[in-house]
């Protein structure tokens, strides 16, 4: 396996307060590897120092060997919010990436209209964001993210806002896509469900300030069925989590 | 909401009623208070001087409006974009708030003559500061995160400017703007009450003298329907360039949130 994105003994601070201390995780090709803890221990620091928006005090972020640490637009990143753009159409919207890199209007909405389908978006293109359901709003989200056309996505916590019947389709779907498109992800969750389900490597993150505790690889085969969360075997994961995070 | 706009037409109806009934039975000397009816006539007997002297004071309003908004638009941009800018200039333009128009029309007027120029100066400075605070306020509310998500996309602070900031300060802008209207007129008309040779505030200094309140009362009527003309036009142009505001109005989204689907 090839490996992507490489974080080596990250540190951060804010004013006085230590929020991260020597941090390190790996990503390889295709992998959705979860950053998994309680609200506020650091994570979407993490992400900020990973996506280059923040400059850490120490350690070095590389992709496949070249150093990336503190320089934005070489990872995608999606957040909670869906932050779509309330005064463009959904198709300007997930085209943004391309817009903004240059590409004429007239190309991008093509590139993104043949996406609209796979997505789930069909019927929408013309639409307001606010037109939109919540589930469907943050697929759009997903999409743009998508073609940023980035190797590497950074997905901070992209299924909390929503309600957890939407939420548990939008699961369903998303490892459908995952298994089309095959994306090599790091997803922040504080859901130990989701988690499971999603990942194929999880790292625990405890304390503060922060430090990877554990990393827990989850064996189960892909494409996984959502019927994997009824099983022994995810129970098993599940309690070993608890556990750890005890 | 629809079935409740004939209840300040009836207001409106009765309020004129009862005072063609004062005029009628003399509760006021007659020649202090013409009636309604005679309100009228004297509109359209005077209508076309009225029309070219409303042409003057509008014409006046509009320039030193274009000219405000300009300005205030430009200001904006620099306080927003520069912290230091906007430390320096914002509390000096509050402050310059507290001098009222009517104080420094006279001072424009000995400067820069009887012509339209003191007028459209005025105007400017009456349009610009609604135009300045309330874009600077929208952009400086737009949301950090959609600011964070366009950097981790590389978008240029241009580009920034343009997705996120100036779209979400455009509520701010036509809210700025129908206030800005309203005073540029109302700025045009005290400019020239204090000296010119045409527009409304002109004519209603020469009637004053005359003594004909019938044409007072015409001309107080056309600059606040000017006014509201202008705000109704405001108000059109803002439906007109935000579509995405009025969603809620529209059937299909009351439909979705009724009837929330994956």
């Amino acid at each position: 396996m090839r490996e992507l994105l490489k974080a080596e003994h990250i540190a951060k601070s804010y004013s006085d307060k230590q929020v991260l201390k020597d941090i390190s995780v790996t990503l390889n090709e295709g992998e959705i590897v979860s950053l998994l803890g309680v609200s506020g221990v650091g994570k979407t620091t993490l992400f900020n120092v990973l996506s280059g928006l923040v400059m850490p005090d120490s350690g070095t972020v590389t992709l496949e060997g070249e150093d990336i640490t503190g320089k934005a637009g070489y990872l995608s990143y999606m957040l909670q919010k869906d932050l779509l753009l309330p005064h463009k159409k959904v198709i300007d919207n997930v085209a943004l990436p391309l817009l903004l890199s240059g590409v004429r209007k007239k190309e991008a909405r093509e590139r993104a209209s043949s996406l609209f389908e796979q997505f789930g978006l069909s019927g929408t293109e013309y639409k307001y964001p606010a037109q939109l359901s919540g589930g469907m709003r943050q697929r759009a989200a997903f999409l743009r993210t998508y073609l940023c056309g980035k190797e590497v996505v950074l997905l901070d916590e992209p299924f909390g806002a929503l309600d957890t019947i939407t939420r548990s389709s939008m699961h369903e779907w998303y490892l459908k896509i995952m298994d089309e498109i095959r994306l090599s992800t790091i997803l922040i969750t504080h859901d130990i469900d989701e988690a499971v389900l999603l990942s194929d490597r999880i790292y625990i993150m405890r304390g503060s300030p922060a430090l990877i505790t554990d990393e827990i690889v989850i064996t189960e085969n892909k494409p996984r069925s959502p019927e994997f969360v009824l099983s022994e075997e995810f129970l098993r994961y599940k309690k070993q989590i608890k556990e750890l995070l005890r | 909401m629809k079935k409740e706009r004939w209840i300040p037409l009836a207001v409106i109806a009765v309020f004129l009623l009862v005072w063609q009934l004062g005029w009628q039975f003399e509760w006021v000397p007659r020649y202090m208070l013409p009636s309604p009816v005679m309100v009228v006539q004297a509109f359209v007997s005077d209508f076309p001087l009225l029309m070219t002297h409303a042409g003057v004071t509008m014409l006046e309003a509009f320039i030193g409006l274009a000219a405000g908004v300009l300005l205030g638009f430009m200001c904006a941009a620099m306080m927003d974009t520069f912290p230091k800018v906007r430390a320096g200039l914002y509390p000096i333009l509050v402050l310059t708030q507290t001098i009222p128009p009517v104080a420094i029309a006279p001072l424009l007027i000995l400067w820069f003559s009887y012509g339209m120029t003191p007028k459209i100066i005025l105007v400017v400075l009456v349009a610009f500061f609604p135009m300045a605070v309330g874009l600077m306020e929208g952009f400086q509310a737009a949301d950090a995160d959609m600011i964070r998500m366009m950097r981790s996309m590389k978008a240029s602070r241009w580009q920034i400017f343009w997705y996120v900031k100036f779209p979400n300060a455009l509520g701010e802008f036509y809210s700025g703007l129908r206030i800005a209207v309203a005073y540029s007129i109302v700025g045009a008309v005290i400019a020239e009450w204090l000296g010119g040779f045409n527009g409304l505030g002109v004519y209603m200094t020469r009637v004053k003298k005359s003594l004909a309140y019938d044409k007072m009362f015409a001309v107080i009527f056309l600059v606040s329907a000017i006014s509201l003309v202008l705000m109704g036009l405001v108000r059109m142009l803002q439906k007109k360039t935000m579509p995405w505001n009025y969603l809620k109005d529209t059937e299909e989204y009351k439909r979705r949130t009724r009837n929330e689907e994956f």
